[in-house]
């Protein structure tokens, strides 16, 4: 096929990007540099404003600290399942599977509203807690951060295991064997060889987990309430309750910037620790 | 052989003395079937042994049992004597060599070879000392800081042979080691392997399903099929007297003639063969007069002549092939067996003349029981 075949066939996909993503976000830009809510006075006023605010530095660092909690939590309760996966025979293996991508087939606010039941006052978790004697009182998970990353953790978990997994499953199962002949111990092989070797889908993990997990507006607002903001739920309310545009546009433009950074930073590590893999 | 590898033991009195390697009546299940059949094996220090097969046959799931990676269903592995079956992999100090070699892709030539020892806790100027002194070895030594996806095939079997030899293994396993190189470095290679071998003076056990190679490289040769070794023993008598039928077969190639034995006389047979002639050979116990036999012979081992006798017998010419400093003549047998006779390239009259097949005057044919419907 020539070249320009190949440019045909993506242009209709080129088209929709351009389209629907470009040119949404040129205009995004340009709100931003209105004063007023009506969008008459261009200046830079919402930027003074937005950024001469210390709240809206807090935002930030609470959105991308939410990021980095829930990566970490996927990454300490991922990895460990990602091994047994590998260990695991291949019917084991068929079953795992299922139940990590099952996540993916359930819509994001009934896995949202399924973690209300389970993290409410009277919910699963705070009945068996009590039940085990381990609390005297329920605990409050709803709307705190605590409860948001626990829920976060698992909806965004199958975005954590399935890069790991398909990394570690091109592992040559002879690096562990050799590993172990050369008197290397379980953790000293997974430390020296397996952590280092299956780094590439670890980042591309930590990157889909952080960029879905600060921008999970549905899941932040109906777990975390009103009380805990987050950019994307500034933006709303900035949007759709006050209708001050520029200010949203601003916010949005912060939201991107800083989740962008973030991961451009993980996955230039990713591209350093690739290329070890046997194809 | 043997001799010359124990004395140059002797002579690096650095190294550790070789261990013996002792394998008893080894059983593998995998599900209902089982992959290593009641497999005895006794290895001398200091010696080669090759466990030729073809793919299937056990072999690699022997050497992974040695190594403590797969758990016997029974049996015993014992190194110098000493059980060595309730020991982990990383506890066995047995060095391995992998087919894909199984190098740390992310770790440099010197930091491969220095795995094992900061594994066991070697100091950090003996771990210097070690690599400069196994890469020296295998050449290496200008290849230090190199990764293993910039070195070739050969370069990074060396490295994984002196990754393997840096902990100063017990006992030595090579798993196919050399099939993925091609076939001018292969030879480099195992003539490589032999002479660290012998300096060493290590006990090694190579996998192969390449009858040469184990011809080459090994001591002795243990030829397996379906779990079972059908026979242990050196190359020569391998191949000079193969004790089965797969044996035969397995090694080198053969021709095969029906015959039945007419008389047996002590230790020898008078054997018709089918083809139109009598044959007097060595024959072994199992056989009895009156039975059919398979009558197994070299192509070496026949020659072509133009004077009838009792113990030739006609055959029709076919193709003639140079292969190098040899004449391949393939024969058809009255019987509509077709023979293979190889000869030396010499001026010999032509084949057309010379229809009379026979023994020649060296030659040590196999008898072998055959099934008759």
């Amino acid at each position: 096929m020539t070249k320009a075949a190949e440019w045909q066939l993506a242009l209709p996909l080129a088209l929709c990007f351009v389209s629907l993503f470009l040119a949404p976000l040129l205009l995004l830009i340009g709100v931003s540099f209105f004063d007023d809510d009506k969008i008459t006075q261009p200046g830079f006023g919402q930027w003074v404003k937005f950024f001469g605010d210390p709240f809206s530095y807090k935002v930030i660092a609470d959105t991308l600290l939410l990021g980095v909690k829930t990566v970490c939590a996927t990454v300490l309760l991922g990895y460990p399942l990602a091994l047994v996966y590998l260990d695991a025979p291949p019917r084991l293996q068929k079953i795992l599977i299922f139940v990590i991508v099952m996540p993916l087939l359930l819509s994001v606010v009934v896995r949202t509203f399924a973690w209300i039941v389970m993290l409410g006052r009277d919910g699963v978790v705070n009945q068996l807690l009590l039940s085990l004697g381990i609390i005297s009182e329920p605990l409050r998970l709803l709307q705190t951060e605590l409860g948001l990353v626990i829920s976060l953790t698992q909806i965004e978990m199958p975005l954590m295991l399935l890069p790991l997994i398909s990394v570690m499953s091109r592992l040559d199962p002879n690096l562990r064997d050799a590993s172990a002949a050369l008197g290397a111990s379980r953790w000293r092989t997974l430390f020296t060889v397996i952590v280092p070797l299956s780094m590439p889908g670890l980042v591309a993990g930590c990157l889909l987990v952080f960029a879905s997990s600060t921008t999970a507006f549905i899941s932040q607002t109906v777990i975390g309430g009103v009380r805990l903001i987050y950019l994307p739920l500034l933006i709303w309310q900035q949007s759709l309750v006050v209708f001050n545009w520029p200010f949203a546009a601003v916010a949005s433009i912060a939201l991107l910037v800083s989740v962008l950074t973030v991961v451009s930073a993980l996955s230039w590590l990713g591209r350093r620790s690739s290329g070890h893999l046997q194809g | 052989m043997k001799s010359t590898s124990q004395n140059m033991t002797a002579a690096s009195s650095s190294q550790p003395a070789a261990r013996t390697l002792d394998v008893e009546k080894l059983s593998v299940r995998y599900g209902t079937s089982l992959a290593v059949d009641g497999v005895s094996l006794a290895i001398e220090p200091g010696e080669v042994v090759a466990l030729l097969g073809p793919s299937g046959c056990g072999k690699t799931t022997l050497l992974r049992v040695i190594a403590g990676f797969v758990r016997q269903a029974a049996g015993q592995v014992r190194v110098d004597g000493i059980p060595i079956d309730h020991l982990p992999a990383n506890r066995r100090n047995i060095g391995i060599v992998f087919q894909n070699y199984a190098l740390f892709p992310h770790m440099t030539v010197a930091e491969n070879v220095a795995y094992g020892l900061r594994a066991r806790g070697v100091a950090n100027a003996e771990i210097q000392a070690r690599i400069g002194r196994f890469l020296d070895i295998v050449q290496l030594g200008a290849f230090r800081e190199r990764l293993p996806r910039q070195l070739s095939g050969g370069q990074q079997q060396r490295v994984a042979l002196a990754r393997a030899l840096a902990v100063e293994p017990s006992i030595l396993l090579l798993d196919e080691p050399f099939a993925a190189l091609d076939r001018n470095l292969r030879l480099d290679m195992q003539i490589e392997v032999k002479r660290l071998q012998r300096t060493l003076g290590l006990t090694t056990i190579l996998v192969t399903h390449d009858q040469d190679e184990a011809m080459s490289v090994a001591d002795r040769i243990a030829v397996m099929n379906k779990g079972k070794v059908e026979q242990f023993d050196t190359p020569v008598a391998i191949y000079d007297r193969p004790q089965t039928l797969f044996v035969n077969g397995f090694i080198g190639t053969t021709n095969l003639l029906n015959g039945k034995v007419a008389a047996i006389d002590g230790g020898s047979a008078k054997v018709t063969l089918d083809a139109g002639a009598t044959v007097t050979l060595p024959t072994r116990p199992d056989i009895q007069a009156g039975s059919a036999v398979l009558l197994s012979v070299r192509p070496e081992q026949l020659t072509l002549s133009s004077t009838p006798s009792p113990s030739a017998w006609r055959v029709e010419p076919g193709l003639s092939l140079p292969l190098g400093a040899q004449l391949v003549h393939e024969a058809r047998t009255a019987d509509g067996a077709t023979l293979k006779i190889v000869e030396p390239r010499r001026a010999a009259p032509p084949e057309t003349s010379r229809v009379y097949c026979t023994l020649a005057p060296d030659a040590h044919p196999s008898l072998f029981p055959r099934a008759t419907s």
